[in-house]
């Protein structure tokens, strides 16, 4: 595989004072085997060749670079899409779960168990369990189960038990606290297939391994297509593993800007928003030091965003850090911008993006207008928007019979 | 104060501590209080006081519930030290089982300080392993608190070694791999882990996870120092607060927590060799 662009995290799993593994002893015996099983399975090329193939014909990589010229006209700058939405299952997702399953058989377990919000890890998941024939278990919060009731039987249909979690506010976070419950008491057999660049040291650089091919081909792809390295890098970001697998290609690129915008559902000053970096400050949660919200005795405060997949009140502590040193910036954006880009993008380019990815498109406008006409802006396009087709047409009203 | 002194007693006196584990302002901070309490005068030798939080991963569905509970009515860290002053008034060492977003939000120095000045002993912390606690380290010894950091049957050797090293007080062995419960049965794995622990340190060695009577009490004292109980304790006053009964919330309590006692005085190896012995 490509050669580390960072040196963090550290032997310990810190990225600066972020990172790190706070998490009940009973798991670090599994954290230590998940660790080395995956050095060396980065190291072992029927491994790497294996998974390379499975990228390749399975899930359609490399996806395309596309110049949006007609978006372009109306940012005012050249805009490039990276189109994780042409992946297999509809988002960049499937290059994770690729690989943790990959790993999962190596590493001789036979049940895998994700936490999913939305359900598009869950589904993510039950497929590459359907495919290498692991048991699968999606925890899921009872409201986003009724939320989602369609992605719901796409996971049983691909042979996953779906368990709705009813304790604590009965979303996402709850979702990834019983996933932590199931690991605790299962864990010799089963491997929890974290879905983001959040939780416990290895989770963050293990992710990140298997989402930078995001940025490799991008970068690649740009210089060849334009002829020289962007000028800006835009992502949202949730807990952030879209915006780490096309960042981290760039990191050494100091010429290149990274910007990842979270999502600051109706206004980050409202308070009813899911910017962790933006709007939130340093703390623990789910295994890991980072940015999250909280209030002021550190109990964890309910996320709100339009997009189901940003709907989270964590961030992957390697962003905290990237934030920290000024390296990467990230901005809010609202679901009004993010809904507003959505329909430009259907209008411009025939492309329906997810509205997680709609976060990245409206900071791209931002970003545009800031840079103007030279400059050249990739955006990671992380999913399709078939999943949010029933969100945005009730947010714009096309329901009714009179449209 | 340590709870060094629960252990030499009842080393004295030939049996475990009991431990009893009850989360801070549940039912309300003062029907917490006076459960704790009645937990002392019923037997229970060091008292646990827990502090609600949001996303309890160790924790079941018993206890998660207290806390939920508990956060909605408003409980808050100063409730916590309140309540530990109060029960440490009783004269039995007090300890604090907390995760750790709320102590790095308060201040680990600060809450340490606190803690210490309303006579609290120390720490139980379920999600926080000696490899990242070097600020608690530093202000448990400033302030001598005692730290209880939790050993598991999955910990290998040189972890037991390096996590019982950093305790101060006891080593909380977890029985089981799992969360917090009641459970049918009392773990096979609980008395390996023990004795390997034993190994490793001189400090006593409690142990937890599915303890919920007096017989299973008296089998885990069998070959544990300490025995620590807690979902057993709080689903009596889950259900007193179902039934908007709470008296009867803190008699069961007490009631449950004599039963434990006099468990942790009838070790079952005793029995079961004198058994064998007589036969």
């Amino acid at each position: 595989m490509s050669a580390p662009v960072s040196q963090l995290p550290d032997q310990t799993g810190h990225f600066g004072p972020y990172g790190g593994r706070f998490v009940p002893e009973a798991l670090i015996a599994a954290l230590n085997e998940l660790e080395a099983a995956h050095r060396e399975a980065m190291q072992d090329p029927q491994f790497t060749d294996e998974l390379k193939r499975l990228l390749r014909e399975y899930a359609g990589r490399p996806t395309l670079l596309y110049e949006a010229r007609r978006f372009s006209q109306k940012a005012g700058a050249r805009i490039l899409l990276k189109r994780e939405d042409l992946a297999h299952t509809g988002a960049h997702k499937i290059n994770n779960v690729l690989g943790q399953a990959l790993l999962t058989v190596r590493m001789g377990k036979r049940r895998v168990i994700a936490e999913t919000g939305a359900g598009q890890h869950g589904v993510a998941t039950a497929t590459a369990a359907a495919l290498f024939g692991l048991e699968c278990v999606i925890y899921m919060g009872e409201v986003d189960t009724k939320r989602q009731a369609l992605n719901v039987a796409r996971m049983r249909m691909l042979g996953a038990e779906v368990v709705p979690v009813t304790t604590g506010s009965r979303t996402l976070k709850d979702a990834m606290n019983e996933a932590f419950r199931d690991w605790v008491t299962n864990v010799d057999h089963t491997h929890y297939l974290i879905g983001s660049v959040g939780g416990p040291h290895p989770f963050p650089a293990l992710v990140r391994d298997y989402q930078r091919v995001i940025g490799d081909e991008a970068r690649e792809q740009i210089l060849q297509q334009v002829g020289r390295l962007p000028d800006a890098v835009c992502a949202c970001v949730g807990g952030g593993s879209n915006a780490i697998g096309v960042f981290y290609a760039f990191l050494g690129d100091e010429s290149v800007r990274l910007y990842g915008f979270e999502a600051g559902g109706e206004g980050v000053e409202t308070g009813r928003h899911a910017a962790a970096i933006t709007g939130g400050r340093p703390g623990v949660l789910h295994g890991a030091r980072s940015y999250l919200l909280q209030d002021d005795e550190g109990q964890t405060i309910e996320s709100h965003s339009i997009s189901a997949g940003l709907d989270y009140p964590g961030v992957g502590p390697e962003h905290a850090w990237l934030h920290d040193t000024g390296r990467a910036q990230y901005r809010a954006v609202t679901d009004a911008e993010a809904m507003e880009a959505f329909l430009l993008l259907c209008r411009t380019e025939g492309i329906i993006p997810a509205l997680e990815s709609s976060h990245a498109l409206a900071g791209a406008l931002k970003v545009a207008a800031e840079l103007g006409p030279d400059a050249v802006i990739l955006v990671n396009l992380s999913g399709r928007g078939d999943k949010d087709v029933a969100t945005a047409a009730e947010y714009f009203g096309y329901l009714g019979e009179s449209r | 104060m340590s709870v060094t002194k629960a252990f030499t007693a009842a080393r004295e006196q030939g049996r475990a501590v009991l431990v009893g584990y009850l989360p801070a302002g549940f039912p309300d901070v003062d029907t917490a209080i006076t459960a704790c309490r009645a937990m002392v005068e019923a037997g229970v030798d060091v008292v646990e006081v827990g502090m609600p939080y949001s996303d309890p991963v160790m924790d079941g569905p018993v206890i998660q519930a207290a806390a939920d509970r508990a956060l909605s009515r408003g409980v808050r860290i100063r409730d916590l030290l309140r309540t530990v002053e109060a029960v440490a008034a009783t004269g039995a060492p007090t300890l604090v089982m907390t995760y750790w977003n709320p102590i790095v939000q308060y201040g680990v120095d600060a809450f340490a300080r606190d803690l210490a000045a309303a006579g609290g002993a120390g720490l139980i912390t379920p999600d926080l392993i000696p490899d990242e606690a070097d600020e608690w380290l530093a202000a448990s010894d400033t302030y001598a608190l005692d730290r209880v950091f939790l050993v598991a049957p999955s910990s290998t050797d040189a972890r037991l070694a390096m996590t019982a090293a950093a305790c101060r007080g006891f080593v909380y062995a977890t029985s089981v791999m799992g969360v917090t419960g009641a459970r049918q049965r009392t773990s096979e794995a609980a008395p390996v882990l023990v004795s390997r622990v034993r190994e490793v340190t001189t400090l006593p060695v409690g142990v937890g996870l599915g303890v919920s009577n007096g017989d299973q009490a008296a089998e885990v004292a069998g070959y544990a120092d300490g025995v620590v109980v807690g979902s057993a304790l709080v689903r009596r006053l889950l259900d007193a607060d179902d039934a908007g009964d709470l008296s009867a919330g803190i008699t069961a309590v007490a009631d449950l927590a004599a039963d434990l006692a006099a468990g942790v005085r009838r070790p079952a190896h005793r029995s079961a060799e004198g058994v064998l012995g007589n036969a």
